[in-house]
């Protein structure tokens, strides 16, 4: 779909694509907030995990990063950089709420 | 080398241009390794908030705070604008008029733009009820992760005003090509960092 | 005087009493004394500079030919340039902080407690990031595009964009001398002693500022090589054929990417606290200072890879080429550059382990830091196997790596202790770990560059440095590394803590004399380096290699006019190995000229870097000094440049084949008349840069 012969009419698609379902996916995490109908911890995973989903489908739709064989360059970069921001972010929070909880 | 080969992976020329297209692979991918290192720094700020997500000091709360309503709209509107830029890529790679071109970037200036004032008034809002960064922990690492967002916003907008002047004065000269490919990564990035905030910040705060 | 009328808004918090001098008037001490002298040096020096290039004539020269150059050659010297300089000026802080805590054992000794403070400031925060930094980066920058036979670096504005934040920050570095002071907090700058309750003063900001312009440069640096190596290999250039050199360069720019991001967080969250009032890092109101300490080491323990992996290229490139035999376990190699940058991210806790999380998050970090031990210690063994067999030549380059494998590992040993928690609690912030950490550095980063320094000089001026004076500053840095830093073990373990302005117990007295010694003899081997420079050039005629290969080279930046030309190579290289050169002087004539040259495309000077660095460096000075008009048009001036630049097109300059051609003729010609040097005189005048090879 992000291959460099596609018709002007196929991308349009592609974009119309994601749009929608970005909208679908937000609409939801929006509205599992609005009206709690799960525990709190669990409508937080909700909401995580459609973000998760939409960061992908925005990498596909919008950003055209794909599996494809010659797109690796770029995935390995992008890879990479989430194995970093995970161990990073991950990292700090398990440090400093173990620090927090042990000076309660 | 065949015209099909893909020079950087993503948003790409394809075989619409192909001399610009070549040029591009270097200029598009160092563009990828910056916004890979700038998402570093939001990741940071993302840790630094949850580090100080409890340090209210008796002070406003995220629940006090956030309005569901108003954080929905931004994210319509950002959104809404990353489809728009999308057409701006479409239009530049299949070569529609320069009208066509200028007035989706338009479209998205506007998006953008009115993003920015809704976050503004967010904050002043917020400065209106004490909720100011100098009041606690919590107050001051939202301060620093959610503007920062906007500042980012703000540039991308400097940056389409910019470009929409380049395209006037050049046309679609090779680096005008380039620099709107990389301004497109940095706006559809820019809608990724909002996914994170709208979901790690303001639906958080607001879960009951 | 000045806090009427307009002048609080002109000159923000300045006063006199921000001038050294009008301190030592007051105060004739021999702190603030030696605090004027300081600044007097540094206008003096700058005076003579400008004087000199006045008289000279070489205003014009100097702009067009070197400051708004983009030549990724030129760019990499004036890095190095700078490197030196600031390694002169943080190894006479050394100097003064050894001879300080000698005389100050029961005795207030002659430098005040503050003054002292912003000693080991300066010395830290310069040495990491104004000479270790600026030298790897231009060593890089030198070497990297002509190993992969490329004509400049991905980005060659954005080369010079980094070179001028890295010198106005520099820059920024040595104003605090004369005007104001620095800061008092260490190289480190943990709050919330740096915060404006604790340091009301200016000497943080120049801190935060110097610091966040610099590792902005260093992330652009980072991005510009990553993506060279990436994407500019000349045609054969496959990534298992790069010289280790480009891979350690590689790996290092990764980590510049990934780690200096949390510098600049750090940092920036520090100046939202000191300027806006926002309680990050702060005692009240919901701060939580360890946040810091956190994010400052998440950058920092990338940082110490950043700087010694780039040695790690060097030291291999010269055992192979010294031992005239294949770099041994290359793959190994690869993989263990690797293995130490992506581990580099994970072993940041062992700063702070004393910081009070539980025992199982110290273990496991514990236990990643002594990983780190495994891949490194692959490396040392692949050079050894290197030099097995081989024709060693002890040559000064050589000599700096041998000495390197000793004391590398031995401050290896002293790592693996500190990586064991319960150990490090006993000698966390002792001296024992600023031995430690000199002990890996020196040897790390230190010998490395100047083994670099020595190895491609020949290449980058067309003639060798020469050898007696680099064997006398060889002996000087490794006799006085021992002698200065041997005894700070021995304090350290006995628990005399690091950054003590003053001790009481007459017990320690020997070992900081000793300590004291080894400081000077470090002065006089940077002092032989300058001799040996001097002297070097006095005797280029005899020395030349204009013929470009003096070592019987490896790579392909020695199939190049040593000077090379400002394009590097008239024709792309094609590669078939993984010691192009080396080979192909043995299969056939790699001086062969081809049949026809083409026109040559490359970057015009600009002055957008000079203007960038400039003009950030002012405005950093204006947030020091919180001068908001200052700040508010430097911001504005640098915004308006980058937009200026982004309209000019006509940016390329173009070498017509003509003068390719008479370039290259004239250096083929020189290859022609040299006489082939063997190995054994390769350290004398009769090196003319063409090898004897015998096949």
């Amino acid at each position: 779909m992000s291959g460099p012969n596609d018709s002007k009419r196929d991308e349009i698609r592609s974009y119309a694509i994601g749009y929608c379902v970005a909208l679908a996916l937000t609409g939801a995490a929006f509205a599992a907030v609005h009206w709690p109908s799960f525990a709190s911890t669990t409508t937080l995973a909700i909401v995580l995990g459609l973000a998760v989903v939409q960061t992908v489908v925005h990498f596909r739709f919008f950003l055209h990063i794909s599996l494809r064989k010659s797109a690796r360059d770029d995935l390995q970069l992008i890879l990479f950089s989430m194995l970093i921001v995970i161990l990073m972010v991950s990292g700090t929070l398990v440090i400093l709420f173990n620090l927090r909880a042990r000076m309660m | 080398m065949s015209a099909n080969e893909i020079k950087h992976a993503g948003l790409n020329l394809g075989d619409t241009d192909e001399l610009t297209h070549g040029q591009a692979g270097s200029a598009v991918f160092g563009f990828w390794v910056f916004l890979m290192s700038d998402a570093v720094i939001f990741a940071l700020l993302f840790a630094t908030y949850g580090v100080m997500l409890p340090a209210t000091v008796g002070g406003p709360t995220p629940a006090s705070e956030y309005k569901i309503l108003s954080a929905f709209l931004e994210t319509l509107t950002l959104l809404t604008s990353s489809f728009t830029f999308g057409m701006v890529s479409v239009a530049m790679k299949h070569g529609a008029s320069r009208r066509q071109l200028l007035s989706w970037m338009g479209v998205t200036l506007v998006l953008g733009a009115a993003f920015l004032g809704m976050e503004l008034h967010d904050f002043t809002t917020m400065f209106g009820d004490g909720a100011y960064p100098t009041r606690s922990g919590y107050l001051s690492s939202f301060f620093a992760l959610v503007p920062l967002h906007g500042l980012h916003v703000f540039f991308g907008s400097v940056w389409i005003i910019v470009m929409m002047v380049q395209v006037m004065t050049f046309g679609l000269d090779a680096r005008v090509k380039i620099n709107i490919l990389r301004l497109s990564l940095f706006w559809h990035f820019l809608d990724i960092v909002w996914i994170a905030i709208f979901s790690v910040v303001y639906l958080q705060g607001l879960i009951r | 005087m000045m806090t009427q009328g307009i002048w609080p808004a002109v000159l923000g918090r300045f006063d006199w009493h921000a001038l050294p001098f009008v301190r030592a008037w007051e105060n004739p001490t021999a702190s603030e004394i030696i605090g004027a002298g300081a600044a007097l040096l540094v206008i003096i020096g700058a005076v003579v500079v400008v004087v000199l290039i006045t008289r000279l004539g070489k205003w014009r020269y100097l702009w067009s030919e070197w400051l708004t150059s983009l030549d990724h050659k030129k760019i990499g010297i004036m890095y190095i340039v700078l490197a030196f300089v600031m390694l002169s000026r943080a190894l006479i802080e050394a100097v003064l902080i050894r001879m300080q805590q000698a005389a100050a054992i029961d005795n207030a000794g002659f430098i005040a407690p503050d003054h002292f403070a912003q000693l080991f400031s300066t010395h830290g925060s310069i040495m990491i990031f104004f000479m270790a930094m600026p030298f790897l980066v231009g060593l890089i920058n030198y070497v990297m595009p002509l190993q992969i036979g490329s004509r400049d670096v991905a980005f060659p504005l954005l080369n010079s964009i980094s070179l001028w934040l890295t010198g106005g920050a520099a820059g920024l570095m040595m104003v605090s001398l004369v005007i104001g002071e620095f800061s008092t907090g260490g190289w480190s700058g943990y709050p919330p002693y740096t915060e404006l309750a604790f340091s009301p003063g200016v000497g943080p900001d120049y801190w935060i500022w110097a610091v966040t312009l610099g590792s902005i440069g260093s992330t652009l640096t980072g991005i510009n090589f990553a993506v060279t190596v990436y994407k500019m290999r000349c045609p054969g250039m496959y990534l298992m054929r790069m010289p280790l050199f480009v891979w350690t360069s590689l790996c290092t720019s990764i980590l510049m990417i990934f780690a200096m991001p949390a510098l600049t967080v750090a940092t920036a969250l520090l100046a939202l606290d000191r300027y806006l009032g926002f309680h990050f890092f702060t005692n009240d109101l919901g701060g939580n200072m360890m946040n810091y300490a956190n994010l400052f080491w998440l950058f920092g323990h990338p940082e110490v890879y950043i700087l010694i992996l780039p040695a790690f290229g060097v030291y291999s490139e010269v055992v192979s080429t010294f031992s005239t035999k294949q770099l041994y376990g290359y793959t190994s190699l690869v993989l263990a550059t690797m293995a130490i940058a992506l581990l580099s991210f994970t072993v940041w806790v062992h700063h702070f382990f004393t910081m009070g999380q539980n025992a199982d998050i110290n273990a496991v970090f514990g236990i990643a830091t002594m990983t780190i031990g495994v891949p490194t210690g692959v490396k040392i063994y692949d050079w050894i196997w290197t030099m097995f067999r081989g024709q060693v030549r002890f040559t000064v380059p050589m000599l700096y790596s041998l000495a390197f494998m000793m004391t590398f590992v031995l401050g290896g040993f002293t790592g693996i202790l500190l990586a064991f928690p319960p150990l490090d609690y006993l000698v966390h912030n002792t001296l024992f770990l600023v031995a430690h950490f000199h002990n890996m550095l020196i040897p790390g980063l230190l010998y490395g560059m100047l083994a670099g320094y020595h190895y491609w000089f020949p290449k980058a001026f067309g003639f060798r440095l020469n050898e007696k004076w680099g064997r006398i500053s060889f002996a000087c840095w490794v006799v006085g590394f021992y002698i200065a830093f041997m005894p700070l073990y021995v304090l350290g373990a006995a628990g005399v803590a690091r950054r003590t302005q003053g001790m009481f117990d007459p017990i320690f007295r020997p070992w900081f004399y000793l300590a004291g010694v080894g400081a000077l003899i470090l002065v006089a081997a940077l002092g032989a380096l300058f001799v040996q420079l001097w002297v070097s050039i006095r005797e280029r005629d005899a020395n030349g290699v204009f013929a470009g290969d003096p070592w019987d080279g490896r790579g392909l930046e020695w199939s190049t006019s040593a000077p090379p030309p400002e394009y590097n190579y008239a024709c792309i290289p094609r590669v078939h190995g993984r010691d192009p050169f080396f080979d192909a002087k043995r299969r056939d004539d790699p001086y062969a000229p081809p049949a026809s040259y083409d026109a040559i495309e490359l970057p015009k000077s600009s002055m957008t870097g000079p203007m960038i660095g400039v003009v950030g460096a002012a405005t950093a000075f204006g947030l020091v000094w919180h001068m908001w008009w200052l700040t508010i048009i430097g911001v504005l001036a640098i915004i308006a440049t980058v937009i200026a630049r982004s309209f000019a097109r006509h940016v390329h300059q173009i070498f017509p084949p003509d003068e390719v051609k008479r370039t290259e003729r004239r250096w083929l010609r020189a290859v022609a008349e040299a006489t082939p040097t063997s190995r054994e005189v390769e350290m004398t005048s009769v090196n003319q840069g063409v090898a004897e090879v015998s096949s």
